[in-house]
């Protein structure tokens, strides 16, 4: 696991109240980084401190999640190099995710 | 060289679009009348958003069960032993005037045939645009809602929780209960306002007493409350938010700049109310109403939820924001009159089904009214949207650029999309509409002057390879050549 992308401030709450069944890994913007099977992806981008997702189109400004049910559209992202709204994916062993669309 | 959809549905009656509260009890009543009912959600399952269900690979204890939880469950029990066929992962991107719906999914495109269309799409949150709105790690509090209930995630080391009404509470109770930290609570209303709401909220004394608790729960951890403040700013500091709050008065003015001050969260998380979701609606070119009570615009419907449009019923928050409660019986009601209207049940049946409905919907609609008026928009505070603040997030549009283009003479909402490109973006102004209408209304002199949005396809972003497709350069006709 990169040392980049650890969260030793732990966001997630703690096994002894939800037991996630399985884990995968995935790839952040080049790291490897083990996540819960079917947590929503922007979820996983926001609990390993990935805040900025995109660049806005006009002022290039950064956004992050925002609505997290598929309305707003701004957590868009790259995986495997197909632009999705990252709140409509969840995690599955292997995916390849690349922050930064706009920048 | 014609597509044809792998995935078409001709054979439906009834189909219902969203499968929360209202979508499951609309397609449960019309498929046990003997309607052939398909329903439709963008999610993995049903609850929608209050009811959200976590994935199938997490498992939270018992202890952990939230009441939400559990009425989600039993709602997806629900549909799972009926008779109605659910097409999960499938997002709605068109409808036609003659309800052709257009669906993508992991399979591709495909469409539906149905007699009926039953919309039970919910609401969108309000969030009115404040400097430092746009930055990451500021986030809806209905957002924060689906972190917590259905990922089993707080939304920061610490957060500040502002906004109106009971999601404001909600949050920042679940984020005690999961283990969080609630920096402060900015809250638009003041105690006199709850007061004011609290015998309404009596109609479900069990929901009243879950509140106290929350609110109890809320003061135990001692978090610190401002009543009758808004948030005026936000910016980063290191890891941190630094939110400057300022009192303000009942119709959402600031007062003075005495009693200015600041909180800070790893997370904002806000939310200043509900209003009912138009889009389809709109694109339908049915006929809408302005209704403050009702949180917002909303689609003219009989006693029955039969819209403007032959064979298009409404339910749920979409009528109107009246809470999970009552959208079950406006549910079942638009249910059985959608079967009713195809002839499918008698009219003695009809009305007796419809009528068992209706106390219950008034009780519940009551207590989701009270919830209301604790998140209807105060009009004044439109006011934190400085000049220099974005209002359309997706096309970068400032409030100065809308105020430009209105004293131009941008006399309706359209007008300004075209002169600005607010709302033109791919969230399709879903995130904009209310505040940018607000800000028209203001200087029109009301909703009804600066209008809607007219409704476009696509409903959402479509990946362009999609709809084109596979096709073979052999399809492609070629003319003969004229001859030489």
């Amino acid at each position: 696991m990169n040392k980049e992308l650890t969260n030793k401030n732990n966001l997630r709450v703690a096994e002894n109240r939800v037991v996630r069944k399985a884990y995968a890994t995935v790839n952040i913007d080049g790291c490897e980084v083990k996540a819960p099977v079917g947590e929503i992806l922007a979820v996983t981008l926001f609990v390993n401190r990935k805040l900025t997702l995109k660049y806005s189109s006009r002022n290039k400004e950064p956004r992050g999640f925002f609505c997290l049910m598929g309305s707003c559209q701004e957590c868009l992202v790259q995986v495997n190099n197909r632009i999705v709204p990252s709140c409509q994916m969840v995690v599955e062993e292997g995916i390849i995710i690349n922050t930064g669309i706009n920048k | 060289m014609t597509k044809t959809f792998p995935n078409d549905i001709q054979n439906v009656d009834v189909v219902v679009l969203g499968a929360g509260p209202a979508g499951v009890a609309a397609s449960k009543a019309a498929s046990q009348e003997g309607a052939k009912v398909i329903i439709i959600d963008e999610n993995a399952s049903a609850g929608g958003q209050i009811y959200r269900a976590p994935p199938n690979e997490f498992q939270p204890h018992n202890s952990f069960k939230s009441p939400e939880f559990q009425e989600g469950e039993k709602q997806r029990k629900i549909l799972s032993n009926s008779n109605v066929k659910t097409l999960f992962n499938h997002r709605v991107w068109s409808i036609s005037s003659d309800l052709v719906i257009s669906t993508i999914g992991a399979n591709g495109l495909g469409s539906l045939h149905p007699k009926s269309i039953i919309i039970a799409n919910g609401a969108l949150e309000r969030i009115i645009p404040f400097p430092g709105w746009t930055l990451p790690g500021v986030i809806g509090l209905a957002a924060s809602t689906i972190l917590l209930k259905s990922q089993f995630v707080i939304p920061g080391q610490s957060t500040v929780v502002a906004g109106c009404g009971p999601l404001l509470i909600a949050v920042a109770y679940g984020i005690i209960k999961s283990g969080g930290k609630v920096s402060a609570i900015i809250d638009l209303n003041g105690q006199l306002d709850w007061m004011k709401v609290s015998p309404k909220l009596l109609s479900r004394p069990d929901q009243l007493l879950k509140g106290m608790n929350w609110f109890a729960t809320i003061k135990k951890a001692g978090v610190k409350q401002y009543n009758r403040y808004t948030v005026t700013n936000a910016r980063q500091v290191g890891n941190m938010l630094r939110v400057s709050i300022a009192p303000i008065n009942s119709k959402g003015l600031i007062l003075g700049s005495k009693k200015q001050t600041f909180v800070e969260g790893e997370c904002l998380t806000i939310g200043h109310g509900l209003f009912p979701s138009t889009e389809i609606t709109r694109l339908l070119n049915a006929k809408h109403i302005y209704d403050t009570l009702k949180g917002g615009w909303v689609p003219v419907i009989d006693n029955y939820f039969r819209s403007s449009i032959p064979g298009v019923y409404i339910a749920g928050d979409a009528t109107g924001i009246s809470g999970a409660f009552s959208a079950v019986q406006k549910g079942r009601i638009a249910g059985i009159t959608a079967v009713r209207d195809l002839n499918m049940m008698s009219q003695q049946n009809f009305e007796a089904k419809v009528k068992s409905e209706r106390n219950m919907l008034k009780k519940n609609e009551n207590f989701g009214k009270a919830a209301v008026s604790l998140m209807s928009l105060k009009p004044e505070l439109i006011n934190i949207i400085t000049s220099e603040t974005i209002v359309c997030r997706c096309e970068d549009v400032s409030r100065s650029e809308i105020d430009e283009a209105i004293s131009s003479g941008a006399r309706d909402m359209n007008q300004l999309k075209a002169w600005t490109r607010c709302g033109m973006g791919p969230c399709q102004g879903r995130t904009c509409s209310d505040a940018i209408e607000a800000i028209l209304a203001s200087k029109l002199g009301s909703r009804e002057l600066a209008g809607q949005w007219t409704g476009r396809t696509p409903l959402r972003p479509m990946p362009i390879d999609e709809i084109i497709g596979e096709y073979s350069y052999d399809d492609i006709p070629i003319p003969e050549a004229a001859p030489l």
